[in-house]
């Protein structure tokens, strides 16, 4: 029933495509894959064909860029699959390293600088459940932990009743089968709605062109997900889409790299996965959850 | 289609003509246009970056100057009701006036909502059965239909008006009739949608107030009519088109009704945030007081707060408002204490402090400024032309050629 309107849509466009770039290209030297580019579907609209003819070129666009080759795959959500993610907040000792690991398995931008993971650094006994006005994001410490203060790491919570989604006027973004909020970075206008939605500061704008050296890039990617951005469009976590959509699948970044354990990731829907036994024996919250956005993010204090 | 060409040289002709401050007030207009042009080109090299947008306030002086315009458009109807529904003779005559304001306005919000995108090649993205519009959930999408919709509107009437004055004929008052009563209501429309914007985001508690919408609506019925009336005058100044000191009081009367209701809605905002005192006051401080130190819009928010009384009570006195020179300081102190009140006074404090704490205190860069000025001098020029043509027509000076009749554009 999804098909028809698509069709029309597509064949219309490549009217026009074809048009405008006979039009076009005799005249100036563009490349034909700008105007590919350009008039280049919504993912969710493209059938495997046309995935692949997009992924080809992508492919060939990022070696341009970055002079390696990239794979980019299109894995689907495995059915039976909602992820969820624990966090312990006792064990959290505020050392970032989650942060600088999701920067280099997601190819965000070091310059301008893009971190999807934001540690909060909170004196104990202030508040921090629903305020986070007494947060401090900007803390640098000799030595973590430290004694007054305890740590919050603050990600997109891939909420079950995304705002960001509803409001966003292209379906640039939407939330998968398997719970992960995505966003298809050649479809999305950079009109930030998503980001004044969003609770949990997850959204990040590309202020200018992503800048990564060659040799930090990252070229195991998902076009959902760790894929090099453009400017001006906006990206998140994606739980590591290209790490844990496979059988068997990896975990995210953070949650290997994380020194004491605080990261937990499974199947909510698998009642033997460790992140359901935390939710069962630890009592756990979630982010503001007035708001009603339903998190599949959970905070607990284990010890 | 020989007819089509001569009439539209006689409406090129017409541009083309004037007096010295005619060409003086174009060449400036051009010159702000061009200025903007170029810095718009340097954002789109360079991104967004050349602005003070970042992720913690992700919408900045773009955003705020359309939701001012928006309610600058929304204002024409104010003009249409008192003179179609109770047959006020003397505004009737201004309301072309009116609404050829709310197109350059509309034309404007429409030029800084594209400047705000990040991706402007991508913009057919948002278009129904093009693209992939997110109808009904996504409230921007809303706001595309209506704000298209109201320029739609307001084009018809207005050209349609002109061009049967052109062939000096009557214009049917029934055949538009139908679309200036549709045009209230979706004055109405246009700057509730916009406040629905903001209003439907749960994130931002300073948005998430019922009172958004109706504390639109006042302000916008301020600040419309008050760039009007400079207008008016200024009209009635450099031609022959007569505007009675009548309407401009009596839309001054309706201006003062605007003003009392916003002002009584800001208090009600003051005595809920401040007596209740949650955590969701934070923003209002942040405004008026200062948050944790940081301060930069609280002198410019007493200041539109002084501005808007002092008017307030300029337009309540019949004798200050039924007097040229305090009305017109009525309506600067207006349009100013409006524009940062509805502008930045608005769309910053939503991201303050931000969703994880942090203040993040905004100040456009010098490239955002440029920019903005150049969307307001095209604004400007747009409606420069509109009255250049529209003037000589009510009057008739200006008409259209007809089959066998030679010009008589004179
Ligand atoms: S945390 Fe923000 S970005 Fe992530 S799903 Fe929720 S609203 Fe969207
Ligand atoms: S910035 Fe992109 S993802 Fe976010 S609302 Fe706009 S189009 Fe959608």
């Amino acid at each position: 029933m999804k098909k028809n309107k698509p069709i029309s849509r597509r064949s219309f466009l490549k009217g026009t495509a074809a048009g405008t770039a006979a039009l076009a290209i005799p005249v100036g030297s563009a490349d034909a894959s700008v105007w590919e580019a350009f008039f280049q579907q919504h993912f969710q609209e493209m059938d495997d064909d046309e995935k692949a003819t997009v992924i080809a070129r992508l492919e060939k666009e990022y070696k341009k860029r970055y002079k390696k080759d990239f794979s980019i795959k299109t894995t689907e959500a495995m059915p039976g699959v909602l992820f969820g993610y624990g966090l312990d907040l006792s064990r959290c000792i505020g050392c970032r390293r989650c942060v600088y690991a999701c920067v280099k398995e997601n190819n965000q931008s070091r310059d301008p600088q893009i971190q999807w993971i934001t540690v909060l650094r909170i004196e104990k006994g202030e508040k921090f459940v629903s305020n986070l006005e007494e947060a401090d994001k900007y803390y640098y410490p000799e030595k973590v932990p430290e004694d007054e203060y305890f740590y919050m790491p603050v990600q997109c919570q891939q909420c079950e009743n995304p705002p960001c989604v509803k409001v966003c006027p292209t379906r640039a973004t939407w939330k998968e089968p398997d719970g992960i909020v995505v966003i298809d970075y050649n479809w999305c206008i950079g009109c930030r709605f998503c980001m004044a939605a969003c609770p949990y500061g997850a959204r990040h704008f590309n202020l200018k062109t992503p800048r990564i050296r060659e040799e930090e890039i990252n070229t195991n990617t998902h076009y959902l997900g760790n894929r090099p951005r453009f400017q001006g469009v906006v990206e998140k976590c994606t739980f590591c889409v290209q790490r844990t959509r496979g059988n068997p699948g990896r975990y995210p970044a953070c949650v290997e790299i994380c020194p004491v354990g605080a990261r937990k990731f499974g199947n909510l829907l698998d009642p033997d996965s460790e992140i359901r036994y935390c939710i069962e024996n630890k009592r756990v919250f979630r982010l503001k959850e007035d708001l009603n956005t339903s998190p599949k993010f959970y905070y607990f204090f284990a010890t | 289609m020989k007819i089509l060409a001569t009439n539209f040289l006689v409406l090129l002709k017409e541009i083309g003509r004037g007096n010295r401050y005619y060409f003086a007030w174009v060449a400036l207009l051009a010159l702000l246009i061009c200025a903007g042009a170029a810095a718009y080109m340097q954002q789109l090299s360079e991104g967004m970056i050349v602005t003070a947008i970042r992720d913690q306030v992700s919408w900045g002086f773009y955003i705020s100057n359309f939701t001012f315009l928006v309610g600058v458009a929304a204002a024409a109807v104010l003009l249409v009701v008192p003179a179609y529904i109770y047959n006020f003779k003397p505004i009737k005559e201004i309301v072309l006036f009116g609404e050829l304001m709310a197109i350059a306005a509309i034309t404007m919000c429409i030029m800084f909502v594209v400047i705000d995108m990040g991706r402007i090649d991508r913009l057919w993205h948002v278009l129904p059965f093009i693209g992939r519009m997110n109808f009904p959930s996504s409230l921007l999408a809303w706001d595309i239909i209506v704000l298209n919709g109201y320029l739609f509107i307001n084009l018809t009437i207005s050209f349609y008006a002109l061009y049967k004055m052109a062939n000096s004929k009557e214009y049917n008052l029934n055949i538009i009739k139908p679309l200036i009563i549709l045009s209230i209501p979706w004055a109405v429309s246009i700057h509730t949608v916009t406040a629905f914007l903001y209003n439907g985001l749960s994130a931002r508690p300073f948005w998430n107030a019922s009172i958004l919408a109706p504390r639109f609506l006042a302000s916008a019925f301020c600040s419309g009519p008050a760039l009007m009336l400079i207008v008016f005058q200024i009209i009635r100044k450099v031609s022959k088109i007569e505007i009675e000191n009548r309407a401009i009081f009596k839309i001054a009367e309706l201006m003062a009704y605007a003003m009392g209701i916003n002002l009584f809605l800001l208090a009600a905002e003051f005595f809920k945030e401040f007596y209740s005192d949650s955590v969701h006051l934070a923003p209002m401080e942040y405004l008026y007081f200062g948050l944790h130190g940081k301060d930069n819009l609280v002198p410019w928010m007493w200041s539109a707060m002084a501005f808007n009384i002092t008017a307030f009570f300029i337009f309540l006195r019949p004798q200050t408002r039924e007097n040229l020179f305090t009305l017109n300081i009525g309506c600067v102190l207006i349009i100013i204490g409006i524009y940062i009140e509805k502008g930045m006074g608005l769309v910053i404090p939503g991201f303050i402090p931000g969703t994880l704490g942090e203040i993040y205190q905004y100040s456009p860069t010098v490239i955002e400024k440029i920019i903005t000025v150049g969307v307001w001098a095209t604004g400007a020029l747009i409606y420069t032309f509109l009255l250049k043509l529209a003037i000589p027509v009510t009057t008739g000076e200006l008409r259209f050629a007809r089959k066998e009749e030679p010009l008589r554009a004179s």
